[in-house]
C-alpha cells in the first residue's frame, strides 16, 4: 500500500455565474496514483495546469472557494482535517514553490525554530546549524531575511524547514523553477536522498528532462487529468516503452531528442 | 543589426555593476543563444537591448540608429508572461496593444479566438506565452529578446513555439534566446554566447 494514495481527487473553484448563481469550475479531475516509501514520483504537467493545486489540496491550504473531491490517504488512513492538523509538519511536509511562503520580516533562523515548534521539536543553535549544514547553508544564511537569499539558497532553506519534523512524506512544488542547472541538480539530489532514506517524495514539476534523472516513476498530466504513469527508465530511445502517446510526445519533443511536436496538441 | 556597444549597467551610483563593458550584436535572421549561471545579468542585458533599461554607460543601437520608433522594433518576451500582461485587461485588448493580427499568424501560434474574452489568469501559462508572442510579432518587429520564454512550458509547447520563431528567423527576424537549457540552445541558435 502506498504511503500517499490519491483516489479520484478533483479540485475546482466555485465562481459566480451572474449575480446569484454559483458554478463550479473543475481544474483537476479524477487523479488517482500513489507514492511509496523510498520512492520519488515526479508529477509532470504544463504550468498553469493546476499541479500546485494538488499540493495545496493535500496540505489543506486552498482558498475557501475551492472544492476538493475524492479521497487522499496517508499511511492507510483517509486524510481529514483533524488528521491533517496532526500530520502537517510532522509526518508530511510541503516545500512550497516560492519564497513568498516564508515570513519576509523574520530571519530564517527563527523560521526554522518555529517550524521545529510546530513539529514538536525544540531546536537549539547546534541542531539548527547541523540541519542547515546538511543543505549546504551556513550561519550567514541562517541570519538572513528570506529576500537576502539567492534563488538556490532559498530553495534549500525551504527544504531544510520542511525537513525539521523528519516527515515521512515530502511534497516539493516546483523546487527548481528559476534555478540554473547546477542549483537545480543540487536541490533534486537532496530530494532523491530523502527518498533513498525511506521517505515518500512527490516532486511537482514542469521539467521532464530535469526530473528524469532523479525520479523512479513519472505521473504525466494533461489538461487537469492524469494521462499515464510511466517508469522513469522508459523515457529512453524513441520512447517505445512508454504507455501513453502523450508521454511519448513530451519525450520526443525534448531538444536533446527529436525536437518535434509530432502532431500532439496540448 | 541590434548592437550593444561597451554597455555597462548598475542600479545606482553606489550599487555594484551588473554588467561591465559588454559587446553583443545580433544580425537580422540570426538566433544568438545567451547562456550563463543565474545572476550574471543575462536578463538585464536583454532589457537593455529592448530599451526597458538605459545603460549606465555605453550604447544600444538598432540598425545603426538610436531607437526612436513608435512601435519598438525590439520586443522583450518575459519568462513569466503573467508579469508582462495587465491582469485587468482581457486577452483581446492585450493582443491589440501590439497590432491586429491576421488569422494566419494567430493560428500558427495556436492562439484561439475563444480566449479573447478571458483575463490572463484564466488561461494557462503556456497559452498566455503564445498570446504574448502574438502581441510581439507585429509588422514592425525586427528583433526579439526571448528571455527563457519556454522554460516554464512543457516540451511539446516549447517545440511548437520555437518552430514558429525559427521560421520567422529565416524570414529575417533577429532573436536573442536567453536560456539555461544548453540542449535547447544547441538546437535553435546560430551561435551561443556565454556570460
Amino acid at each position: 500500500m502506498s504511503f500517499l494514495r490519491l483516489d479520484q481527487v478533483s479540485v475546482g473553484f466555485t465562481r459566480y455565474d451572474g449575480l446569484i448563481r454559483q458554478r463550479e469550475f473543475r481544474i483537476l479531475e479524477g487523479l488517482s496514483f500513489g507514492v511509496d516509501r523510498g520512492e520519488l514520483v515526479a508529477l509532470i504537467g504544463a504550468s498553469g495546469g493546476g499541479k500546485s493545486l494538488l499540493a495545496h489540496a493535500i496540505f489543506g491550504i486552498l482558498p475557501s472557494n475551492a472544492v476538493v473531491g475524492g479521497r487522499i490517504h496517508v499511511d492507510g488512513t483517509t486524510l481529514d482535517a483533524p488528521l491533517r492538523q496532526r500530520y502537517c509538519g510532522r509526518r508530511m511536509a510541503l516545500v512550497p514553490q516560492s519564497l513568498s511562503h516564508l515570513d519576509p520580516m523574520t530571519r530564517c533562523r527563527k523560521q526554522i525554530a518555529w517550524a521545529g515548534q510546530r513539529a514538536g521539536h525544540r531546536l537549539n543553535a547546534v541542531s539548527i546549524e547541523s540541519l542547515l549544514a546538511r543543505y549546504g547553508l551556513d550561519d550567514q544564511a541562517a541570519n538572513a531575511f528570506p529576500h537576502q537569499l539567492s534563488g538556490g539558497m532559498a530553495r534549500r532553506m525551504m527544504m531544510a524547514i520542511a525537513a525539521v519534523g523528519d516527515p515521512d512524506l515530502i511534497v516539493a512544488d516546483e523546487p527548481t523553477s528559476g534555478l540554473d542547472g547546477e542549483n537545480s541538480a543540487n536541490v533534486l539530489a537532496h530530494l532523491r536522498e530523502q527518498a533513498d532514506c525511506g521517505k515518500a517524495v512527490l516532486l511537482i514539476t514542469h521539467s521532464l528532462s530535469e526530473a528524469l534523472a532523479f525520479a523512479d516513476r513519472v505521473a504525466v498530466m494533461k489538461g487537469g487529468r492524469l494521462e499515464s504513469i510511466e517508469a522513469a527508465s522508459d523515457f529512453a530511445g524513441g520512447g517505445e516503452a512508454l504507455r501513453s502517446p502523450f508521454a511519448r510526445a513530451l519525450w520526443t519533443a525534448l531538444p536533446q531528442n527529436a525536437f518535434s511536436a509530432g502532431g500532439a496538441i496540448c | 543589426m541590434l548592437t550593444a556597444h561597451r554597455v555597462s549597467f548598475r542600479h545606482g551610483p553606489r550599487a555594484p555593476y551588473i554588467l561591465r563593458e559588454v559587446d553583443l550584436s545580433i544580425r537580422p535572421g540570426e538566433i544568438v543563444g545567451l547562456s550563463g549561471p543565474s545572476g550574471r545579468g543575462k536578463s538585464t542585458l536583454g532589457r537593455l537591448l529592448a530599451g526597458h533599461l538605459g545603460p549606465t554607460s555605453g550604447s544600444v543601437t538598432v540598425d545603426e540608429r538610436a531607437n526612436q520608433y513608435r512601435f519598438n522594433p525590439v520586443q522583450y518576451l518575459h519568462q513569466s508572461p503573467i508579469f508582462a500582461t495587465d491582469p485587468r485587461w482581457r486577452i483581446s485588448r492585450i493582443v491589440a496593444e501590439g497590432w491586429t493580427p491576421d488569422d494566419v499568424t494567430r493560428n500558427e501560434l495556436g492562439v484561439k479566438e475563444s480566449w479573447y474574452d478571458r483575463y490572463p489568469h484564466e488561461i494557462s501559462g503556456g497559452e498566455l506565452q503564445r498570446v504574448a508572442l502574438l502581441r510581439a510579432l507585429a509588422p514592425g518587429l525586427r528583433y526579439l529578446i526571448a528571455d527563457e520564454i519556454t522554460s516554464m512550458l512543457d516540451p511539446v509547447a516549447q517545440v511548437e513555439i520555437w518552430q514558429v520563431l525559427l521560421k520567422r528567423a529565416r524570414l529575417g527576424l533577429g532573436i536573442l534566446a536567453i536560456s539555461h537549457d544548453q540542449a535547447l540552445l544547441e538546437r535553435i541558435a546560430t551561435r551561443v554566447v556565454t556570460i
